[in-house]
């Protein structure tokens, strides 16, 4: 019983993996492999080690908490296994109830962000102020700044967005030219229509 | 049912309503053979095959379908359009394909979203405010103890005493104008104040002033002005002599 314990210890990576799992226990935003390498005063390529070992412990399946990569960095989240339970005793405000105008606005500043309400009113058509002054309030944007030439407040979207959406980067999203891609899309279906079409 | 959905078996098309538009809005398909109404109709029925009202759908047809009737009425009127507005149709055009394309990627972007939100129902996390960071630790520089005990020798050297001669009035004695003003009154009955004070400075002038106040309140002297600012007269008084009674005294005893 002695023996495997002592080597556990011995084991400076695996002290360095437990000392990780306390940080992102106590912590409540994702932590950057920056961030893990300065509060344990070693090196990134070592915590990033480390890290492998432990999203393999907590791994999905195996744990009912799960490390995973989100918001440029760490956090523990809970297993799939256990969200019914967590259901009962917890609720999810930042994202419930978000409307289609939200989403829109959550859209344009994810993907042209920092950008001004009056940029996005433009783009959607509609006032975009509740929808923005909501989504704030949700944490989701936040300000980011001036507009240089107007003067309107910017905004960004937060790391909370990139965490409420699993998200572990902006550029996780889908690219604009790819959802929008009509000219192709309509060159295509043009196409298919001529062929069918008779002469 | 998405507006842009909307299957359209017309004369001169037959196909999606968006494609319509993209058609028409690269001229490749000529607006002044497509039945605008028969585009309307064709919404409506499949409006009234639904109970609901969907107002975003609605809405959505009427802007595409309002776009539509303009470009029309620009192709159809195009040598009298010209006074309506400046704006090239062309570029008109242009723009409104523009805006089409953008808000719909930005509606492709949306619905990704909602997706994801979707898919991720089940992500539980802890959520709240950071702990506070430690108090970032100052780090000092190594200081010479010397240095420190100058600086405390500088502070606790007696400050040298400040001269406050310059802010000193200097009075003359108000004797010294009693006894000129009574020598001249021995000599003459009556004179002007303005001119025995004339190229005194304006502390002497004053002291004089005080000295003349002084020769009244004994009864030596009565003083008069014609007017504020005029020249002080002054004028020995008959009835009261005492300083020259007194010399008259000595000299008779």
């Amino acid at each position: 019983m002695e023996r495997p314990l002592r080597l556990v210890a011995a084991n400076p990576l695996d002290r360095l993996a437990r000392t990780l799992e306390a940080l992102l226990v106590v912590a409540s935003q994702p932590l950057s492999v920056a961030e893990l390498a300065e509060a344990t005063g070693d090196d990134a390529e070592r915590v990033e080690t480390a890290l492998g070992l432990l999203s393999e412990r907590f791994h999905e399946g195996r744990s009912g908490i799960v490390l995973e990569k989100v918001a440029a960095g760490w956090a523990f989240r809970a297993s799939r296994d256990a969200a019914e339970a967590c259901g009962r005793l917890f609720e999810r405000p930042v994202e419930r109830g978000l409307s289609a105008a939200a989403l829109e606005t959550l859209a344009v500043i994810a993907y042209l962000g920092p950008c001004s309400r009056p940029e996005i009113a433009r783009l959607r058509g509609v006032a975009a102020d509740s929808v923005v002054a909501g989504l704030v309030e949700r944490g989701l944007i936040a300000e980011a700044g001036r507009d240089q030439s107007v003067g309107a407040v910017r905004y960004r979207v937060t790391p909370l967005f990139e965490r409420v959406f699993g998200l572990e980067s902006l550029s996780e999203l889908p690219r604009l030219d790819d959802l929008g891609s009509e000219a192709e899309e309509i060159r295509d279906r043009l196409e298919s229509l001529a062929e069918a079409r008779p002469a | 049912m998405p507006a842009r959905e909307l299957e359209l078996d017309l004369e001169a098309f037959e196909g999606p309503f968006d494609l319509l538009l993209a058609l028409v809005l690269r001229d490749e398909l000529d607006l002044a053979e497509v039945d605008v109404a028969g585009v309307v109709l064709a919404f409506m029925e499949r409006l009234a095959e639904r109970d609901e009202l969907d107002l975003d759908a609605c809405g959505e047809f009427l802007v595409l379908v309002a776009a539509l009737l303009e470009l029309k009425a620009r192709a159809l009127l195009a040598g009298e359009a010209a006074d309506l507005e400046d704006l090239d149709p062309a570029a008109a055009a242009e723009e409104l394909a523009q805006r089409l394309a953008e808000y719909r990627r930005i509606k492709e972007a949306a619905a990704w979203l909602a997706e994801r939100l979707e898919a991720e129902r089940e992500r539980y996390f802890r959520l709240g405010p950071a702990p506070l960071a430690p108090a970032p630790e100052r780090r000092l520089e190594q200081q010479d103890p010397a240095a420190l005990a100058a600086a405390l020798r500088a502070l606790a050297a007696e400050p040298p005493a400040l001269s406050l001669a310059h802010l000193e009035l200097r009075f003359p004695p108000v004797e010294r104008f009693l006894s000129r003003f009574r020598a001249l009154l021995l000599r003459r009955s009556r004179f002007d104040f303005d001119s025995e004070v004339d190229g005194m400075t304006r502390l002497e002038q004053a002291v004089a002033f005080l000295a003349l106040l002084e020769l009244r309140k004994g009864g030596e002297i009565e003083l008069s002005q014609a007017a504020p600012f005029a020249p002080i007269r002054i004028q020995r008084n008959a009835a009261a002599k005492p300083e020259r009674r007194e010399a008259w005294n000595a000299r008779s005893a």
